[in-house]
């Protein structure tokens, strides 16, 4: 039951994604730009994000307050995210509605106006939100070992940005990011649902094609160097419980060792759902769960990775057993990989590996946003075709593969080791 | 191309199969062929409120616990059934009811629903088992003693319920999870599970009589003698006036704020109304009038939004933002100021076209997926609501006028007699 698809990239370098599911009369529409905390610099961190909260407050067609009660009154959903490497809106409407979806997106990707008044009242509301996040102690705590973990690269900070530049930026500072990376050479539109394809492209031709593409935006070019010698710290706040945070660098997501690594995640730590509208599964029979929390050194344990343009961090985080110390819990964490790099991985843990993956794709395509969803997502750090093959080539791992990238990069000097140290109380 | 099919029809009566076995579970199924997945989601007679007053999180302990090991697998055993299966099963407990959600790909339906009747009919409570969940559960209470959003939602409970087993903590506190015993855990599976009163909704890639003929396979044969009867539930008094409480949690860089009153029970006729009602107040487009005052107006916060919490009991309707400790008062004020709007004004013509248009457009979005429909089906069995209900839908909806709305605000909202609680420095 395969639905057809359709890719094609207009004039003005507009990628576009069709396709066609008549399983409900639903149309999910999602335009994703290149553009993310990687392309910002100190003094600016934060800017991707903010931008995204802009892009909510209106054009001259659609003033603010207009955009949303417009989406809301036909029943659709909306919403956007800023992530690492991309920024990506999208709507979900009716069938029949989904033409102000597509008015709308050709709208603001031009003639967002950036008031300075709009500007001055979503600032706070961007420190609020960052406060918000303040209040997590894993927030805080994955705050500091990302800081640490990336000197040069812009994967350092943040998305939400540094409290000091949100205070600090201006709205022409928004304003010429917007213009440097909204634009259609930028960006890769992806709709899926209840359509026809012929019309649909000649609608989105319509309304896309006038807009004029940009110079190729200027991307900050600074890779991270050799990390040499394990990274330590820690962050004190509120609380009682204790948080272990553990990373250690991975590739790229386009790098094929990310597959392995998948893997390998699979059985360390129960598998990474990249689903956006779906639940995972839990993980209790992973060799972390039954290591860590099965033996009371962890109440919970979870890994997974980011699929990402630039190489980035497989992450551990355990919350400490009351009863334990970060250290013991670390102690035992360690003997588990140690164990990973040195046995080989048995053939039916990786069967089992792709029997997770294979149901998790299922229950991700019962849902027509999240189909849409992943045409741009996978684009964004390889191509469309990453995710068609991703169950062959998960299904291409082999058991010497997974203990090659578990000792290629499972390295303890090669890592990150983050405590949370609650101040009321608790062992740390 | 061949023609197309649009999937169009609406969960009705002519495509939701219910089945009462003889032990009394109900049975709901719908099949959808579009994925190769199904979902299992339902409840039964064992919630909270049979907790009593020294063990409360008792109904939430048993629940997390039926999944610790069985008369015939461990937990080890069972997770591993399930999660090489790629499927997921988790139990937890409400207030009335405790209930379960399941999913697989559907050539694991049986795998799943013989983990389920398992849990439910023979669990074992394994000494050591649970001592790590409660430990976890122990854990879990510490993370939400120290979560803004959290405290301050326990403590909104405390002011608007008082006495009544609504403002009690399903999860319990620390003292009575430490108090709770395995003879406490085996006493109320053994009093309270049982088949009477169980719903359970199987939607996915499966057919209709196969789902049932799976059900009592698994479930048919479970029988229960004096399962108990759940407890009457006692009226709940109104505020004479408005309470407000500060919960201090110093160190934290943002406060939460839930102010609210009671709001009415799913199956009162004002609901629809209180719902469209609240739409306007603080959901729709931007979280409605709530987040336009205090999030693009003032730009005081994050969120700001109403929630409107209606079930077998008397519900709640509430306001809840995240702000700078500094702006509480503001913040206050701003709320307060719009639910005496609310009550004042009622809502314009256009307001409540645009919330009429909403509800009855997001619906399909909403029954999209296997869990979305297996929550309808349960929707309509819990509250009775006729199983063409989502036919009628946009008549209900159409049919509320601004009279209603106003009349529903004006029952249950009165700015001078409100519940505000505050959690932060």
């Amino acid at each position: 039951m395969k639905n057809p698809l359709t890719v094609t990239t207009l004039s003005n370098g507009l990628k576009v994604f069709l396709k066609e599911i008549h399983t409900a009369p639903i149309i999910s529409s999602w335009m994703w730009y290149r553009v993310g905390s990687r392309d910002e610099v100190q003094g600016r961190t934060g800017i991707s994000h903010w931008v995204e909260h802009m892009q909510f407050k209106g054009t001259p067609q659609f003033p603010a307050n207009v955009l949303d009660k417009a989406i809301s009154r036909e029943g659709g959903t909306w919403n956007a995210m800023t992530y690492l490497d991309w920024t990506a809106y999208y709507e979900t409407m009716p069938a029949a509605k989904i033409d102000l979806a597509l008015r709308l997106e050709a709208d603001r990707m031009v003639n967002s106006q950036f008031d300075e008044k709009e500007v001055a009242s979503e600032r706070t509301v961007i420190i609020s939100e960052r406060e918000g996040n303040e209040n997590e102690p894993l927030f805080q705590l994955g705050e500091a070992v990302q800081q640490a973990a990336f000197r040069i690269h812009p994967y350092h900070h943040e998305i939400i940005g540094d409290m000091a530049d949100l205070h600090a930026m201006t709205r022409d500072d928004l304003y010429s990011h917007y213009r440097a990376f909204y634009i259609p050479n930028n960006a890769v539109m992806a709709v899926a649902g209840d359509f026809d394809t012929p019309s649909m492209l000649a609608r989105i031709r319509e309304l896309f094609e006038p807009i004029p593409a940009g110079p190729p935006p200027v991307r900050v070019a600074r890779p991270e160097g050799e990390q040499r010698g394990e990274i330590r710290l820690s962050v004190e706040g509120p609380g009682s419980t204790t948080y272990l945070q553990v990373c250690y660098r991975v590739p790229a997501a386009s790098h094929p060792d990310f597959f392995p690594l998948i893997v390998l995640d699979s059985l360390l730590a129960g598998p990474s759902n990249f689903n956006m509208f779906s639940g995972g599964i839990s993980n209790k029979t992973s060799r972390l769960y039954r290591a860590l929390v099965d033996k009371e050194y962890a109440v919970s344990v979870y890994g997974g990775a980011h699929a990402t343009v630039d190489p980035f961090l497989y992450s551990i985080v355990l919350t400490v057993h009351p009863k334990r110390k970060a250290e013991e819990a670390l102690a035992a964490l360690d003997r588990e990989i140690e164990r990973l790099r040195r046995e080989k991985v048995t053939k039916a843990e990786i069967a089992r590996a792709i029997k997770q993956a294979r149901a998790l794709f299922a229950y991700g395509s019962e849902n027509i946003t999240n189909q849409a969803f992943w045409m741009g997502y996978s684009e964004m750090f390889a191509d469309y075709g990453w995710f068609e093959s991703y169950l062959e080539r998960l299904a291409a791992v082999t058991v010497k593969d997974v203990q090659r990238v578990a000792n290629e990069y499972f390295k303890p000097q090669r890592r990150v080791v983050g405590t949370y140290v609650p101040l009321n109380g608790g062992q740390a | 191309m061949t023609s197309k099919k649009v999937h169009t029809a609406l969960p009705g009566p002519n495509d939701i199969y219910r089945e009462v076995l003889p032990n009394g579970i109900t049975v709901l199924t719908r099949a959808n062929f579009n994925s190769p997945s199904v979902v299992i989601s339902g409840y039964f007679d064992a919630g909270a409120l049979f907790d009593p007053d020294e063990k409360l999180g008792l109904a939430d302990f048993v629940a997390s616990a039926l999944m610790r090991g069985t008369k015939k697998h461990t937990f080890d055993e069972m997770y591993n059934i399930l999660e090489s299966a790629g499927a997921s099963l988790g139990f937890s407990a409400g207030v009335h009811k405790s209930g379960f959600n399941g999913r697989a790909l559907a050539e694991d339906l049986s795998l799943l629903l013989g983990l389920l009747a398992e849990a439910l009919t023979q669990p074992a409570f394994p000494k050591a088992e649970m001592e790590k969940l409660r430990a976890q559960l122990l854990t879990g209470l510490a993370i939400s003693a120290e979560d803004t959003s959290e405290m301050a939602s326990e403590t909104f409970d405390k002011i608007l319920y008082r006495d009544h087993p609504y403002s009690r903590p399903e999860e319990g506190t620390p003292e009575t999870v430490k108090r709770i015993t395995r003879d406490d855990l085996v006493k109320f599976h053994g009093e309270c599970y049982g088949p009477r009163g169980m719903v359970i909704a199987v939607v996915g890639a499966v057919e209709a009589e196969e789902a049932v003929r799976q059900v009592k396979r698994a479930l048919g044969s479970w029988q229960v003698r004096g399962q108990k009867e759940p407890p009457a539930l006692p009226d709940v008094k109104p505020l004479r006036k408005t309470v407000s409480k500060h919960h201090r949690m110093p160190g934290k860089s943002q406060s939460d704020i839930v102010i609210g009153t009671n709001g009415p029970k799913r199956r009162d006729a004002e609901y629809m109304a209180a719902s469209l009602g609240n739409n306007i107040l603080g959901q729709f487009g931007m979280m409605g009038r709530i987040g336009d005052a205090v999030r693009e107006k003032a730009g005081l916060a994050y969120y700001a939004y109403s929630s409107l919490y209606a079930g077998i009991g008397p519900g709640s309707w509430e306001v809840s933002a995240g702000v700078n400790p500094s702006n509480v008062t503001r913040a206050t004020r701003l709320i307060v100021d719009e639910l005496k709007r609310f009550v004042q004004e009622g809502v314009t013509e256009d307001e409540l076209a645009d919330s009429k248009a909403n509800f009855i457009g997001r619906l399909p979005l909403s029954l999209e997926s296997n869990g979305g429909v297996a929550g309808a089906l349960l929707n309509i069995e819990r509250y009775d609501l006729g199983m063409d209900y989502y036919l009628r839908y946009a008549d209900l909806v159409n049919a509320v006028t601004r009279e209603d709305v106003l009349s529903a605000a004006r029952k249950f909202i009165d700015p001078q007699k409100l519940a505000i609680a505050v959690a932060g420095p």
